[in-house]
């Protein structure tokens, strides 16, 4: 078998706030294998870029890794004193970030910044670094790079600024590349080419890639695997095509549900999640997704779901999974635990009720 | 491929023109600076001053210290253009050679001042919790104490000289440096190029210089620039109280002294140091505000 190059266990980031402890991450678990495309999707503040701080120890007060392990090539990174940690972050593992305007330097040019990138770590020879600057700009197909490579950030276009920043991070070929949300602040057209840079780099220098995003169609062209996080938990995991095709946790089976899709059916209403992540500090028992979920039970609401295997390499933290809820929803058993049929506070539950029940009667694939 | 070779042409079409307009920060401000003629004026005022100051540094019409080279009090003359002392020393010279002191205060004060001010905001403003609480209360304290106290006692303890009056100086007027770059820091600190140098992994020592101070430079040079009139304010006061630089070093402020002893008799040697005094600080000031003008645009009302 081939060892994962990152393998977190179990863990858990607080933030320690004046009204109260915010358990942002909570026993995260979850590997990347070498070369490997990994995206991590999930609404806002559900922990993702938390996650990826916790792995390059970049948790600032008055946040704190509390507990777990983040094994990277076989060392537990949580446990490496800071200057050996400095040494990992952009040289083993880099990353890249959403608005790369505000990511570079605005007064240093984006040469310099590239170099600067190399000079941290002693991994690229001195005499190479110049030399190797531009060829990274061209590697990220900036046009013209040895002109450009003088330019300052705010002569560079939205595209092209994240391309300079993906240079930063591939400037001492890392093993493992971070994005967070690398294409957010980007117009579409932009996004496509960016991500098939990405692609492209993966496929070349063969590092790993976590991309974290919200946008589900970014981790459907270019991951091979996906975790979705709920509420600072991961609650399904699986190749993604597996995942697209048959979600087993009605958190993710909601999320595809709300993205419109070229090939589905006309009539099929598009679906919004009602109601909001929990409050991360007072957390609900069992089930984190227990308020919001059309299919849950009553045991959702005492014993929280461990992640276990539910197909072939997927997993997902459901006590009911969309298997059963599919199958008891044709036999016509499916108990109606909508908050408006068990209080009559909700008005609009019944009605809620209904569209889930048509957006559920057929499967997402076609 | 297309789509790669597509943009170029567009490409190049906005760097050329934006080549053309290019404004660099600097560019920018230098640009600013020039249209304020008050600026222009008390900078080349400024530069002079400091030709004269370098000259007097080898020749001053005569020698600065001798005795009776011109009548006791005499007013200026063609040979003694600002007039003579109540020693008979010439003015003009000793004005020159003051010129010198003065700016060399002022400078040495201000690179002190900003050399401290920088590494203690900076350190503070970066690292923030217990560190941050010790400088700043220790910035509070100083702003606490007069600062003509602390002068007046370090220049008795430590005795009086060139080096101590800088010293004595830089220490009464360091914090407000060190506050400006501690905001400055804090500030920049949460920016995201910061984390992104954190994340890839820059040693803290670069984060502070190579990458949040260049972002405050702006305002720590105008800051400075302030500094330099205060200085030199401060060193000719301490040397008319008579407990500055001590004679016969011809300071300013001492001729100024001597000058307001023989008002009566002759008024100039009160005059012209004052003159001197007065407009070198003006252009000072007069600069600064076109300084901060230019490179500190959030300031501007």
């Amino acid at each position: 078998m081939i060892q994962p190059i990152l393998d977190v266990r179990d863990l858990s980031t607080h933030f320690f706030t004046d009204d109260g402890e915010v358990k942002a991450v909570r026993g995260v678990s979850f590997n990347v294998l070498p070369g490997e495309t990994v995206g991590i999707v999930g609404e806002s503040g559900c922990g993702k870029s938390v996650t990826a701080m916790s792995v390059l120890g970049l948790v600032q007060r008055p946040g704190k890794v509390v507990n777990g392990e983040i094994m990277f090539k076989g060392e537990d990174l949580l446990k490496l004193d800071p200057e050996e940690l400095r040494n990992i972050r952009g040289r083993d593992i880099a990353m890249i970030f959403q608005d790369p305007l505000s990511s570079l330097n605005p007064v240093l040019r984006i040469g310099f910044q590239i170099e600067e990138a190399m000079r941290a770590h002693d991994k690229i020879p001195k005499e190479e670094v110049a030399h190797r600057g531009v060829e990274l700009l061209k590697q990220v197909r900036v046009p013209d790079a040895e002109h450009r490579f003088k330019d300052y950030p705010h002569q560079f276009s939205g595209g092209m600024r994240q391309r300079a920043m993906i240079a930063m991070g591939l400037a001492n070929v890392p093993d493992l590349l971070i994005a967070d949300e690398p294409t957010t602040a980007l117009d579409v057209t932009v996004q496509a080419q960016i991500l098939e840079l990405l692609r492209d780099l993966n496929d070349e220098t063969g590092a790993a890639i976590i991309l974290i995003t919200h946008n589900l169609g970014i981790v459907a062209g270019l991951c091979r695997r996906v975790l979705v996080m709920y509420a600072g938990e991961i609650v399904e995991e699986g190749p993604v095509e597996q995942i697209f095709e048959s979600p087993q946790h009605p958190y993710t089976w909601s999320l595809l549900r709300s993205v419109p899709r070229i090939d589905s059916n006309r009539s099929q209403r598009l679906l919004s999640i009602e109601g909001l992540p929990p409050d991360l500090i007072d957390l609900p028992t069992g089930c984190k997704f227990n308020p919001r979920c059309p299919f849950r039970v009553e045991r959702c609401f005492t014993d929280a779901p461990v992640i276990e295997d539910v197909a072939v390499a997927q997993k997902a933290a459901c006590w009911v999974t969309m298997k059963r809820a599919y199958a008891e929803m044709n036999a016509g058993t499916i108990e109606d635990t909508s908050p408006g049929a068990a209080s009559g506070v909700h008005p609009h539950g019944r009605r809620r009720e209904a569209d889930v029940m048509a957006a559920a009667a057929e499967p997402i694939s076609d | 491929m297309a789509v790669v070779a597509a943009p170029r042409s567009d490409q190049e079409f906005v760097s050329s023109t934006v080549v053309r307009e290019q404004a660099s920060l600097w560019r920018d401000g230098l640009r600013r600076l020039r249209r304020n003629r008050l600026a222009l004026i008390s900078a080349v005022y400024l530069i002079l001053l400091g030709l004269v100051a370098i000259v007097a540094l080898f020749w001053t019409p005569y020698p600065t210290s001798s005795i009776g080279v011109a009548d006791i009090y005499s007013g200026p003359t063609s040979a003694h253009l600002l007039g003579a002392d109540e020693l008979g020393r010439d003015l003009l010279s000793r004005l020159m050679a003051g010129a010198q002191i003065s700016l060399s205060v002022g400078l040495l004060s201000a690179a002190i001042v900003l050399g401290i001010g920088v590494v203690v905001g900076l350190t503070a403003g970066y690292f923030r919790g217990w560190v941050d609480s010790v400088i700043s209360t220790v910035i509070n304290i100083f702003y606490g104490i007069p600062a003509l106290l602390v002068a007046l006692l370090m220049v008795t303890v430590l005795g009086r000289s060139f080096t101590n009056v800088v010293i004595a100086i830089s220490a009464t007027v360091w914090m407000d440096v060190a506050r400006l770059v501690r905001g400055q820091a804090l500030s920049l600190r949460e920016r995201e190029f910061v984390e992104a140098a954190r994340a890839s992994g820059a040693r803290t020592g670069k984060i502070l210089f190579g990458h949040i101070l260049p972002n405050a430079l702006g305002p720590i040079i105008v800051a400075v620039t302030f500094v330099i009139p205060s200085a030199i304010l401060f060193e000719a006061f301490l040397s008319y109280l008579g407990v500055g630089i001590p004679p016969p070093t011809p300071t300013w402020g001492a001729i100024a002294s001597e000058g307001v002893q023989a008002l009566r008799l002759a008024p100039h040697i009160l005059l012209f140091p004052s003159i001197a005094l007065s407009v070198t600080l003006l252009a000072f000031n007069f600069l600064g505000d076109g300084l901060r003008d230019a490179f500190d645009p959030r300031q501007k009302r």
